[in-house]
């Protein structure tokens, strides 16, 4: 299918962006890799107005070490944090779900800043940075702010920007020694989307858990953060059965959507399963 | 209209376009290189994977004006006086029927032997979970792969 | 005396293709790639309704939008656009409702075509529906097969929901199933699929002087032309169709489309050539859809496990209209349920109902799948009935070597068989009694991961068809295949087939054939087919037919391109006719006196010395119709590990075993295997064409409608046994064999994995979620009762 008409601006920098997007009002927007925002455009299921190109911005892109964050460039696609050396020093959990987004010709043009802006609960990422208490950067004509993850995703594909500000990076703080992750994607085909995904941190000491942090992909409107289960597996001994125990409550108050791949009561099972093996890999128990 | 500077299998191409040409369409009803077919409307299927500056892309979620000043290899440009060792394996291996992934098949593995020269079949398989045939079972384009890599296609 | 060693047989070669060197290179003519001074593009407007009244098309601001050349709705072809072909009415008082291309009163289905524009782009054509106005006075969708026919339900069309009844019956049933030991029902869902060819369905008109060309991604070049001619009322001769490079078909091209007849009347009013390719989501919509049915099924054995009886009842879908072979495929599959196995009697019913879905009708298989399926199933249920081991059981019933041919239980004479030889072979090369005690240890420390043994002896019928077979069952023609060899004056050999590949292989294929039947080499044969103008006759590639029947016109052509140039031969070596004997593509008379037949074919094109009366000609043509089917036969395992906690399934072990008679190349026979398989495992686990209550379509993408990748499919075991069928060549069809296998294979194995924890039955496709579900209901019925069925 063909997509709609609308106007191209490509800017040079970030304020020419923003300065774009001030211009084009509510309808318009920014397109990084496209890989979200294309398939939408030819099934005409968006219709923007103006498309604000953020692909000739190389400060847009790249993974800066900030001391105790690392700043993760917007247009960073899902290939170049899949192998950024940095990234898989200080949070490795990013790494490890961004390979397993879509497949990799889409990873190849998907970035990351994208995938956060898009704001579908369905996507890996969203969870990821949530759990990994990520702070959003963002730019408008008006200055720059920082947004909380747990701040940022406000609804279906909908997120805390405003229409004229651009999302230009993600802090990420760096995860510490002794903590483990693992992203658990649930997915019928290798290319599907996540029924479920769990992003799961825990940082060990003396074969405790002394801090647990879970994200949940495709459990809500928005990526959630399970704290009932946070809360369960905080301080438990690191082995399999406690770990799965405290999992138990991982659906607790979530809203999973009703789709062809899963009713609401299905997805609670799989978060709590799946949130028991996440939380046994992370710990290594 | 807006202006894009692409090379295509080695040929430069200068072009006015509508902002909103995939591009595909670039390729094919602009171009005439039909050599990259289309399968679907939402990157699932892998029929129009080309390479974009070396790497893997599906070119029905790429914007033509995107391409601007990137180097395009379809898989007419593939071959280099002979064919590409993974043409070569393709046919060695029976590894297509109808045809109409294979362009985007053979495209995916040039890509993922270039990451990965020495892929297991596991990772030869999760590596073109992008690209969907409906004729082979993929038994055969995993053995093509194999058998490319062995040749040393992504040397 | 010279001897000259023979030339090594093409039959049997693992030949590379001939079709590789332009499908890997990007040379390839599909009909989207395809251009034409002044062409159009047509873009089509869809109901959005699954059952509603059209009150109104206004087209008239969309011919105002720049840059499109016309507009048209369903009145403006009302004159000529006549009703899609049904070729097969399957009963004397089937309801065929009128079809018209693009609707005018009513639309019966999302996406059935209202109106459609001409554009100079395909970008402006598709930019100018928005400025079509519809009026549609919403009517009650019918989207249940199972209440379709309770008299409260809406009506699809006027005549009611109801098309055919067809029924079959051999033997004393009721004595089969009266006291009888055992007797086991159940029903079964056949879901709907979508065929997904990856090449979309595109087409391309021309109507030049009053002679129409169509290029068509189509599997029926020939059938088409003739249904066009009667569909539209343009001679047949002014029409040729064109089958270019298809991109596979599985049975959705086998077809007369809306777009196909609406673009010849589009370029026959404009004058001017007119493309259309669709969409993926487009297609989804409206390919036709396969399968759907409701299979109740119910079998009688004695207490050793000898089936008595066996009675079907089927409720098929036909979605809103008949279209070519629609009503025919649940017959396809009337003969197919009793398999491989004897039994003293069998009853067989399909309704065939109306709904406001897409039109189902043939996909890989066509009928006998579901009807594999269905037996294969329930042979598993029996044998846990009975305690007894699903192979065994088999074996207790299937047809022994010795007893063939043998007539089944539905009136097929089976040629050959060694059900024997190719469930051994499948055994050993599964570890079957290996995996068996794993399963066993594996049930008896409750793992989480049960591992499950799937089991399908399957046979089918194929080769379609006898022509006086195919009259019997009121199709509208018959099941011959065509061929004709040219001998070109350079010694070159041109084959024209009227068996249509898209994927096949056939110019590879044939060529091989040929070159064992003339003794010419295998490079200097050029294999044509698909547009009528140069292949004049034919009746296409479907129902696994092209080998077997379009094979055996190729041995007859060459059988009479050898005959005349004995003739010829005979003349010039100075030898009676009877004294010269051909081989290797040398025609000889002994004592060293020998001619080619490429000699010949000079000779002949000269023709400076023909003997008198003889023409200067060794071409040939040759018609071919089997006195029956072909029963390739086989063996699949299949080893699947069931994740009881998330209901996920991952096949760990596929092994197939199958008899396709002699292999004329084992790569591609080996192609056909595996990409059946892969077909048949979607139907398993992942695929399934979903309407939601309004009757709009849920899976319109390949995101939503999941066909699997590499990563989502097993590496195949494959193996040969070879039984020769009852014909020259010896060979059987491979194109449905996968298919129809590996379905019951797959879900058996899921059952077998969760059949310790109760669960009797996952419905296809067995997603993690069904699974899951099953696992949960029998689990609670175990907590309630003494376990029972999911």
């Amino acid at each position: 299918m063909i997509p709609a008409k609308f106007d191209y601006v490509k800017p040079g920098s970030v304020a020419e962006a923003a300065q774009a997007l001030a211009d084009g009002g509510e309808d318009a927007k920014v397109i990084a890799g496209g890989q979200s925002l294309l398939p939408l455009l030819r099934l005409r299921l968006s219709f923007p107005d103006v498309l604000v190109d953020v692909g000739g911005i190389d400060e847009l892109r790249g993974v800066t070490d900030a001391g105790d964050s690392l700043l993760i460039g917007a247009r960073t696609t899902h290939y170049q944090v899949v192998h950024d050396p940095l990234i898989a020093e200080h949070c490795g959990l990013l790494a490890a779900a961004a390979a397993t987004v879509a497949d990799p010709a889409v990873r190849h043009r998907g970035t990351l800043g994208g995938s956060l802006a898009h704001g579908d609960p369905a996507g890996d990422l969203p969870a990821v940075v949530l759990a990994l208490d990520g702070t959003m950067v963002a730019r408008s004509a008006r200055g720059e702010r920082e947004i909380p993850a747990a701040e940022f995703f406000v609804d279906y594909l909908t997120t805390a920007l405003a229409a004229d500000e651009i999302l230009t990076g993600v802090r990420v703080p760096k995860l510490g020694p002794g903590w483990g992750y693992r992203y658990e994607k649930f997915h019928r085909t290798a290319q599907a989307w996540a029924i479920v995904g769990v992003a799961a941190l825990v940082r060990r000491s003396d074969g405790h858990v002394a801090e647990a942090r879970i994200g949940l992909t495709n459990m809500g409107s928005v990526p959630v953060r399970a704290s009932a289960a946070e809360a369960a597996a905080a301080g438990v001994e690191a082995t399999a059965a406690a770990l799965t125990a405290a999992a138990r409550s991982a659906s607790d108050g979530t809203q999973p959507p009703s789709d062809l791949h899963g009713a609401p009561d299905y997805r609670r099972h799989l978060a709590r399963v799946l949130t028991g093996r996440a939380l046994v890999a992370a710990a290594g128990a | 209209m807006t202006q894009i500077n692409v090379t295509v299998d080695g040929v430069s191409y200068v072009d006015d376009v509508e902002p909103r040409l995939l591009l595909v369409h670039y390729l094919r009803d602009v171009l005439g290189k039909t050599g990259t077919p289309i399968g679907c409307d939402t990157s699932n299927c892998g029929a129009c994977t080309v390479l974009m500056d070396g790497v893997s892309v599906k070119s029905c979620s790429v914007l033509a004006v995107q391409a601007d000043g990137t180097e395009i290899t379809t898989i007419e440009g593939l071959a280099n006086g002979e064919w590409h060792p993974l043409q070569k394996a393709f046919h060695e291996e029976h590894a297509l029927q109808c045809g109409y992934c294979t362009p985007g098949m053979i495209l995916a593995s040039a890509d993922l032997l270039r990451d990965n020269p020495n892929p297991t079949d596991e990772q030869i398989r999760e590596g073109l979970e992008g690209n969907l045939c409906r004729c082979t079972g993929y038994e055969h384009i995993v053995r093509a792969v194999r058998r490319a890599a062995q040749a040393g296609a992504g040397q | 005396m010279t001897v000259t060693a023979e030339p090594a047989a093409e039959l049997g070669r693992p030949r590379r293709r001939k079709e590789d060197a332009r499908l890997v290179t990007g040379q390839t003519s599909w009909t989207d790639n395809l251009s034409l001074p002044g062409m159009l593009h047509l873009a089509f407007l869809r109901s959005p309704y699954a059952h509603a009244r059209i009150t109104s098309v206004d087209v008239s601001a969309a011919r105002q939008v720049p840059g499109v050349v016309a507009a048209f709705s369903g009145a403006d072809f009302a004159a000529e656009q006549g009703s899609l072909p049904c070729a097969w009415p399957v009963t004397p008082d089937i309801v065929i409702p009128d079809h018209p291309p693009m609707a005018t009163e009513e639309v019966r289905y999302v996406g059935e075509a209202v109106a459609v524009v001409v554009a100079r782009d395909r970008y402006t054509a598709a930019d100018a529906l928005a400025a079509i106005d519809v009026n549609y006075e919403p009517l009650e969708p019918v989207l249940d097969m199972r209440t379709a026919l309770d008299e409260s339900s809406p009506k699809v069309h006027e005549a009611g929901n109801k098309s055919f009844e067809w029924t079959f019956a051999n033997g004393d049933v009721d004595a089969a199933f009266s006291g009888a030991p055992v007797v086991i029902e159940r029903n079964y869902r056949q879901q709907r699929l979508i065929p997904s060819a990856m090449e979309p369905r595109s087409v391309l008109a021309s109507s030049v002087g009053g002679d129409v060309t169509l290029w068509s991604a189509t599997q029926i070049p020939h059938v088409l032309r003739v249904m066009l001619a009667l569909v539209t009322g343009i001679p047949e001769q002014s029409i040729r169709v064109i089958a270019p490079d298809v991109g596979g078909g599985f049975g959705s091209k086998l077809q007369v489309t809306a777009e196909e007849v609406l673009a010849i009347l589009i370029a026959r009013k404009l004058g001017r050539p007119v493309k259309w390719t669709e969409s993926r989501s487009e297609g989804n919509m409206t390919v036709h859809h396969g399968r759907d049915q409701w299979q109740r099924i119910r079998i009688a054995a004695d207490s050793d496990g000898r089936v008595r009886g066996l009675s079907v009842d089927l409720l098929a879908d036909m979605g809103a209209y008949l279209m070519l072979v629609t009503p025919g495929v649940p017959l396809l599959g009337a003969f197919m349920y009793p398999a491989i196995y004897k039994m003293d009697a069998y009853s067989f019913r399909c309704t065939g109902v109306f709904t406001t879905k897409m039109p189902t009708d043939a996909y890989r298989g066509a009928g006998r799948p579901e009807a594999t399926f269905a037996i294969e199933r329930i042979m598993d249920e029996l044998a846990a009935e009975l305690g007894m081991d699903p192979l065994e059981l088999r074996e207790r019933n299937w047809i022994k070597h010795e007893e063939f041919p043998f007539t089944s239980i539905a009136g097929l004479t089976y040629d050959s068989g060694n059900y024997e030889a190719a469930t051994a072979r499948a055994k050993e090369l599964f570890d079957y009694d290996g995996l068996r005690a794993e399963q066993a240890e594996r049930n008896a420390r409750g793992d989480s991961v049960r591992l499950g043994i799937g089991v399908s002896t399957f046979t089918e019928m194929c080769g379609l068809a006898p022509s006086r077979v195919l009259g019997s069952l009121a199709y509208g023609a018959g099941g011959w295949e065509h061929a004709s060899i040219r001998m070109l004056p350079t010694g070159k050999v041109e084959v024209v087939t009227g068996s249509s590949a898209h994927g096949q292989g056939h110019e590879t294929a044939w060529s091989q054939i040929v070159a064992d039947q003339l003794g010419v080499p295998f490079e200097d044969i050029r294999v044509l087919h698909g547009d009528t103008q140069i292949s004049p006759k034919g009746m296409d590639t479907y129902g696994s037919r092209s080998l077997t029947v379009g094979g055996m016109a190729l041995v007859g052509a060459c059988d009479k391109v050898i005959a005349k140039a004995k003739v010829i031969a005979s003349a010039m070596l100075e030898a009676p006719p009877e004294s010269v004997r051909f081989a290797g593509g040398k025609f000889s008379v002994g004592g060293g006196k020998e001619i080619s037949i490429q000699e010949i074919a000079l000779a002949t094109f000269a023709a400076h010395n023909l003997p008198d009366g003889v023409e200067p000609s060794l071409d040939s043509d040759a018609t071919y119709d089997p006195d029956n089917f072909s029963y390739p036969h086989g063996t699949h395992l299949c080893a699947a590990e069931v994740d009881t906690e998330t209901g996920m399934v991952k096949i760990r072990t596929y092994v197939a075993v199958d008899d396709v008679g002699k292999v004329v190349n084992p790569l591609i026979v080996d192609g056909q295997v595996h990409g059946g398989i892969a077909q048949g495992i979607g139907q398993a686990l992942y695929e399934e064409a979903v309407y939601d209550e309004a009757g709009n379509l849920l899976t319109t993408t390949l995101a939503d409608y999941l066909i699997p990748s590499a990563a989502d499919v097993p590496s195949y075991v494959t193996d040969r046994t070879e039984t020769p069928a009852a014909n020259a060549l010896g060979v059987k069809g491979v194109g449905e064999a996968g298919t129809i296998a590996s379905t019951p294979a797959v879900v058996n194995a899921v059952v077998d994995a969760l059949r310790p924890l109760g669960v009797r039955d996952v419905p296809m496709p067995c997603t993690p979620e069904r699974v899951w579900r099953a696992i949960e209901s029998a689990s609670g019925a175990a907590a309630g009762s003494n376990g029972g069925a999911a």
